[in-house]
């Protein structure tokens, strides 16, 4: 195991952050932590790279406890904390080499593990980071975490802020990465970006909900959800809720996902109420479960 | 909240009561050398009043250099031979002031203040004196002849740039790791808390020495300010004095979590109180005595004395060790703290 977590809680002025969290990353493992923003992901990421000290419980991090061997787990972790925290005034090469130097290491030693990422903003070397765009930014803070070729590679919503295209680039890498041995611990905010992990940990409100593989959570869901789509949405929304039978209803991109408690439940039956509602243009079929689909039922 | 009804209150009743120019309980010393009746009642006079403090009576003229060396009086008289004699034949007798003008301010005020006393006794004694009797005081201004300003603010300015500098371009500049977010990723690396440390500091070591060497030779030829003492132990003292400034930086820029509030700490505690209760501009001794008390624990009076002896009067290490330790202590204190405060994890 290379994370592994037991029962951490931590309060700041009696709110508690997170509250009794325990999971385990496996060697290797690319795990996510998903949640909303205050879900208390960066707490828990602070509390593995040492930064902070739980009111209870323990964790050891590539088998070193986070309080005893702290000053281990700093020689061996990588990580990239959710605000951008490199020196703004330093070129980009300059902060690679800075971070470079102070892990004891050079830039040409590990060269290998960063060439695929460094490549992407070496055209820019010589500008400031503070000057960088914020997918630039992002994949210069990643260079940065893994300059000293760490064992865990921790990153706090790297690919917030980041436009799509970006994003997907950035977990391609993170894929290669992987490959490469590294365990890594994410989290994101984003819900489509949690298909991409081994395993994930679905955060809220300081607990964890669930963890598993995210085929295994949306197989495992149960209920059918139905894609609804009217001329008003509005008026929709309002109508679904009326149904008598009606489990939960959210509004989920173009479509309002629905999601009926019967089993005796008929779409048929469900269109022509809606019709009896003033509702036109109605479209009902069965949608894919997506992971946001899971968090918000539970 | 505190600096915005705090700073107000405190510097109302700094000014109130420090910044003033008169003199008080001034310590000065007496060369007797007639010891007769007149230059008793005269002492005693002298000391009756609330200006001046006799600290201590010497026996020849040798030891007027060392009491001013060693700082403990701002002037000495001296009284001549056969006082009493001179003045009762000869009609006029005479009394040396000599005031160490390092402070050219508070020696004018100190020989004016002696000249009035003298008069006034003279005037007592010639109610029933006919002819008149006259005491003439002769003044010598000691390591400033010509009251030269630039001899105390040569070395004012000199302390309280090297504490600006020092103290707050440090205490900001490790707090701005703080503000944005690198100094977390300092503290999840290999570095050690002092590595981190001596690195943010070892610059502005650079920077302060720079200052120091460029005010003192500004001083030294564009004001012929003298330099009397050892070119060593003045270097010396100066490199001291800007590390007690970089510990105090430090010490600051452990408690403070942003650059905005290391740097009205740094402002406000340490500019206010190195201008008013350093005793560069206002006499110490004439303060009250509470402040007298708390400007012991500000290094910039303690470094003002040394300069002040090692540049104006030539001092040397023996004389000047006690406010020396004062510093190095200080400055231990400042660091053993500081190490103590510094926050090896984010809370």
């Amino acid at each position: 195991m290379s994370i592994i977590v037991q029962n951490i809680s931590k309060s700041y002025n009696k709110i508690k952050a997170i509250d009794a969290i325990s999971f385990e990353v496996k060697e290797g493992e690319l795990f996510g932590l998903i949640g909303p923003d205050g879900a208390g992901k960066t707490t828990i990421f602070r509390t593995l790279t040492t930064l902070l000290l739980a009111n209870e419980g323990s964790a050891t991090v590539a088998g070193f406890d986070v309080v005893k061997d702290y000053v281990a787990i700093r020689n061996s972790v990588g990580y990239m904390p959710g605000k951008f925290s490199l020196y703004q005034d330093l070129t980009v090469e300059e902060n690679l080499k800075f971070f470079a130097t102070i892990f004891g290491t050079t830039i040409e030693e590990n060269y290998d593990l960063i060439k695929d990422i460094y490549i992407q903003i070496e055209p820019f070397k010589t500008r400031r980071a503070g000057a960088l765009s914020g997918g630039m930014k992002q994949k210069l803070a990643l260079c940065c975490a893994l300059i000293h070729a760490p064992k865990v590679l921790f990153l706090d919503e790297p690919t917030t802020g980041v436009d799509p295209v970006s994003r997907k680039e950035f977990w391609e890498m993170l894929k290669r990465l992987q490959k490469k041995g590294i365990t890594i611990l994410v989290s994101t905010p984003y819900m489509d970006e949690a298909v991409l992990c081994d395993r994930i940990a679905l955060i809220q409100k300081g607990s964890i909900l669930k963890i598993d593989s995210p085929e295994n959570i949306i197989k495992k869901y149960d209920k059918v959800i139905y894609n609804i789509k009217a001329k008003n949405r509005h008026q929709l929304i309002l109508d679904l809720k009326k149904y008598p039978s009606q489990y939960s209803v959210f509004a989920f991109g173009e479509f309002i996902h629905y999601i009926d408690n019967s089993s005796t439940f008929n779409s048929i039956d469900l269109q022509h109420y809606l019709e009896k509602q003033n509702n036109t243009e109605i479209e009902i079929k069965i949608g894919n479960t997506t992971i946001e689909d899971v968090f918000m039922d539970l | 909240m505190f600096i915005l009804f705090g700073m107000p209150i405190a510097q109302i009743m700094l000014f109130g009561f420090a910044i003033t120019n008169e003199i008080n309980n001034v310590n000065i010393a007496i060369l007797d050398k007639s010891k007769d009746a007149e230059t008793h009642k005269i002492i005693n006079k002298i000391s009756a009043s609330a200006y001046f403090k006799i600290n201590q009576e010497i026996t020849n003229e040798k030891q007027i250099e060392s009491v001013f060396k060693k700082g403990k009086v701002k002037a000495v008289l001296v009284f001549e031979k056969n006082f009493i004699k001179n003045l009762q034949t000869l009609k006029q007798a005479k009394v040396q002031v000599i005031t160490d003008a390092t402070d050219p301010n508070v020696a004018n005020t100190i020989s004016n203040y002696v000249n009035a006393i003298l008069q006034n006794y003279t005037h007592e004694i010639n109610k029933n004196n006919k002819p008149n009797h006259q005491i003439q005081t002769q003044t010598r201004l000691y390591y400033n002849p010509e009251l030269k300003s630039v001899f105390t603010f040569v070395p004012g300015v000199m302390t309280i740039i090297l504490m600006l500098v020092s103290a707050m371009m440090t205490s900001i500049s490790i707090t701005r790791e703080k503000e944005l977010g690198t100094m977390e990723v300092l503290l999840v690396s290999p570095l050690k808390p002092f590595q981190v440390i001596v690195g943010k500091v070892f610059p502005y070591i650079f920077l302060s020495i720079i200052n120091a060497a460029i005010i003192l030779l500004l001083g030294f030829f564009v004001f012929g300010m003298p330099i009397e003492g050892n070119i060593f132990l003045l270097a010396f003292e100066s490199v001291l004095f800007i590390t007690t400034a970089l510990s105090l930086g430090i010490l600051i820029s452990t408690v403070s979590q942003t650059q905005q509030t290391a740097m009205m700490l740094s402002l406000m505690g340490l500019m206010l109180p190195v201008i008013i209760l350093s005793g560069f501009i206002f006499p110490i001794s004439s303060m009250p005595l509470l402040l007298q008390v708390i400007s012991n624990i500000i290094p910039a009076k303690w470094f003002i004395i040394i300069i002040k002896a090692v540049l104006l009067k030539g001092a040397t290490l023996d004389v000047i060790w006690k406010e020396t330790l004062i510093l190095v202590g200080m400055t231990v204190f400042f660091i053993a703290v500081s190490i103590k405060k510094y926050k090896i994890r984010l809370e």
